[in-house]
This record gives C-alpha cells, structure tokens and sequence, in this order.
C-alpha cells in the first residue's frame, strides 16, 4: 500500500509548517465567503419568500444562474471581471465568487427553513401585537436558524473544499501548496494525498463547531 | 352603563368563491362572557379571527371600544395589544422558556423593562397555576400547561378583551378541567371573553351569552339558560339535539 511507504509519512510531518499556513490561508477563503455567503443567501431568502413580484423574479434569476453554470466559470469571470474595473486581489476576487456561489444554495435552505415553521408561531406573534418585522426577527427567525444549521453545516463544508479552486487563480491555499509541491519533486501523488489529509482534518473541525452549534441550541427540545 | 367593547356590522368574509361570514351583526360588552356556537364550517372560528385582525374583513363596519377601526388607517399592532387570543394549538414559542414566552411582547413591544417584565410573569405563571414551571420549555409540558402559560402569555399585555379559539380542543380529556378553571377564574375577574368551544358545560355555565351560528350567520343568541333549555330556531334544536 502506497500509505505505508516511508515517503508519504515524511513528507506529510516534514512539511507541516508549509500546509499550516496554506491551511490558514483556505480557512480565511471558507471563512470569509461563507459570512458574505450568508449575508447574500438571506437577502435573496427574503426577496424569495416577499409578496414583492420583482424581487421573487429578481431571487430566481440569481438562483438559476448560480445552480446552472460551473462554480470555476463563476471564479475565473469574478476574477478577470472584477480586476478589470477595480484592483482586487486574487484572493477577494475568489472570495467573492465562492460567496455568490454559495449565497445562491444558502438562500434556498434560508427559504425552506423559514417557511417550514408554522404559520401559528407568526399568528402568535401578531396576536401579541408584535409587528411583522419584530415577529420574524424574534419568533421564526431563531426557529428558521436551527432547522437550517444541519443543511448549512453540508454547505460549509462544500464550500471549505470548494475554496480549493482559488489555485488556478494563484492564491496559495493548500491545493496550490500541494500541486506546486508535487510539481517540484515529481511526485504528484504524495504530495495531492498530504492535502487529502489536511482537508480532512478541517473538515473534521467544521464539523466540531457545527455539531456543538446544533447541540447549544437543542436545549430547548 | 358599561362599555360596549366590540360591534360588528354587517360583516362579511369569503375565502375565494367560499362566502364564509355572512352580513355578521354582533356585539360584546364589557366583562361579557359571549361563546360561539356551531358546527365545524359554521363561520365561527373566521369571525373570531376577524375581531383581532387574522383574518381581513371583505366588507363591514368593526368597533373596538367605540372606534371603528380601518385595517388600511389604523394601527393593526395597538389593536392587537388591546384583544387577547388564545389558539387551538397554543403556539407557544418552542425556543423561549415558559417565563420568556411570557416575558416577549411586554419588553419587545411594550418596550418594559426586564425585571419588571419578569415579576409580572412570574405573578401570571403562579396565577394559572405554573409558577414552578417558568425555566422549563414548552416541549417539557403537558397540553393543559401549554394552554394556561399561553393564555398567561396573552395576559402579560393587560388586554381588555381575551378571544378563545377552541382552547382545549386539542387536549385530552383528562386535560381539559384545568385550562377551562384558568378561564372561569378570568371570567369571574370581570374579563371581556369571546370563546369559540364545544364545551357546552363551559358555556352553560360560564357564559353570559350563547351565539349559535350556522352557515355563516348568527342564527340565535341568547342567555345560556334559555338557549339550552327553550331553543327558537329549529336549527338550533337540530344542533343541541345532536350534540347533548
């Protein structure tokens, strides 16, 4: 077996300090998109679910466009669209994409999760004289978050190794680290499988922070 | 004289081609134990809806206290502060504790401070009989309990008037004594109640007023006593016959 060989083992511990820090480098991209992620994907939510016609239009068109082009075709037009107009750096043009991406499935799961509560939770609400904005704010809001964070959780997740695209723009995150290396030693495979392991592990992290997430809110079951 | 707390002229509702309320006349007064009578798909429920605003009127006049109110003009949310409800279902809120259910629209809407939010609470919550409940959440409650913290939850506005739509319908039998004390108790503080149910027991007893309704129309009303025992209405005779 290949993972037995001396080789991978030393080149996975030796270059620790490299992949640390391209490590860092992919966690600012996930960490980054995904906030402005949520932000967009909650915006497009709101205009999905609005008695507003044009805003519905407006959210479909975005979600079509997103779920029917590939995800490196959106990253490489923000990339050399963005830098013609305005002097972005590799890694925001990359950010960037991957949020618009990821805005676009985050607004779906936004949209499904709001409206599976029921429409008691808003009556309630209004009955207590509470405006439409305060009732969804204070009462479906919350309720709308928990049901959603398992499927946010799938997308951080897709996002966090999605976020591996950003090497065909130069951006020096583990992917890059790990072509670039096996580039040098004409050893493609150990160095793509070292990567492997480290996405892993983040992944292995998100999935920590999420699971505790869920299980913070679960106390009111 | 007493106030006259709710009127409704001529008040209709459909939902699409279905004609709901029809011409609806009806009045409460203050401290006015009313309960509403009728088969399922009689209008009663609707109308109730209409009184706080859940359901838009398609044409009519309704007075809250006197006021006409405009659903285009007014203040849907100061009305609504002034009219209590309580659901079939109780809708508590699953993610606040049974005193931050309490506790919500009097700090978030009344804009009351918190401490003061929390004593007035604690008191409704050791009113209906849940005082040691008040940290729990909702799932951790029987149905009956859910009941009596929402309509708890519905007092914390000091509403005037207090709408019941089928409260212990969805209770167990075992359930149901409990919910319907909590509101013999309001009743006998002098509350202005609308109550749709179909316990007949509840109304007999506690109600002012009996409205049966039928079809979307109010087909007979009159004091508990006389509706039950000397019904006029041939319709209404049919309904109690199969019912009691």
């Amino acid at each position: 077996m290949y993972l037995y060989s001396a080789n991978f083992w030393t080149a996975l511990i030796d270059s620790r300090g490299m992949f640390f820090e391209a490590a860092q480098m992919t966690l600012a991209l996930t960490a980054v998109s995904i906030l402005i992620a949520i932000v967009i994907g909650l915006m497009f939510a709101f205009m999905k679910i609005s008695k507003i016609k044009p805003l519905e239009w407006l959210a479909n068109i975005y979600i079509y466009v997103v779920r029917g082009t590939p995800l490196i075709v959106q990253i490489f037009v923000f990339y050399y669209g963005l830098t013609e107009v305005w002097m972005i750096s590799g890694f925001w043009s990359v950010a960037l994409g991957l949020a618009f991406h990821n805005g676009a499935y985050i607004a779906e799961i936004f949209r499904g999760s709001i409206q599976s509560i029921g429409k008691g939770q808003a009556e309630a609400g209004r009955s207590l004289g509470m405006s439409g904005t305060l009732t969804m704010r204070r009462i479906i809001l919350p309720q709308a978050f928990r049901r959603a964070l398992p499927p946010l959780g799938n997308q951080f997740i897709i996002g966090l190794k999605d976020s591996s695209l950003a090497a065909f723009i130069g951006v020096s995150e583990i992917f890059a680290v790990a072509t670039t290396q096996g580039a040098n030693t004409f050893d493609y495979m150990t160095w793509l499988l070292v990567s492997a392991v480290w996405y892993l592990i983040l992944v292995f992290l998100l999935t920590l922070v999420v699971s505790a997430i869920e299980k913070k809110m679960a106390v009111s079951d | 004289m007493s106030e006259q707390m709710i009127r409704v002229n001529k008040l209709n509702k459909s939902f699409g081609d279905l004609h709901v309320l029809k011409d609806i006349d009806f009045h409460v007064e203050e401290s006015e134990v009313v309960v509403l009578i009728g088969a399922s798909g009689s209008g009663k429920s609707t109308m109730l809806r209409c009184l706080n605003f859940l359901e838009m009127k398609n044409s009519g006049e309704l007075f809250i206290k006197g006021k006409q109110i405009d659903p285009k003009r007014d203040n849907l949310n100061k009305v609504r502060q002034q009219v209590g409800m309580v659901f079939q279902h109780f809708n508590l809120f699953p993610h606040m504790t049974v005193l931050g259910n309490v506790m919500e629209a009097p700090t978030q809407v009344k804009g009351i401070a918190k401490s003061q939010a929390k004593k007035e609470g604690q008191e409704l919550l050791e009113k209906v009989g849940l005082g040691d409940k008040a940290n729990d959440y909702p799932s951790r409650l029987s149905g009956g309990q859910k009941q009596r913290v929402a309509i708890a939850r519905a007092l914390a506005m000091k509403p005037e008037i207090m709408l019941f739509d089928e409260p212990t319908s969805a209770l167990d039998p075992e359930l149901v004594g409990e919910v319907l004390a909590t509101m013999k108790d309001l009743a006998k503080e002098g509350m202005t109640m609308v109550v749709v149910t179909h316990e007949m027991g509840f109304a007999r007893e506690v109600a002012d007023r009996v409205v049966y309704m039928h079809d979307g129309k109010i087909v007979e009303s009159g004091a508990p006593k006389d509706l039950f025992e000397n019904p006029q209405e041939e319709r209404t005779q049919a309904f109690l016959s199969s019912i009691l």
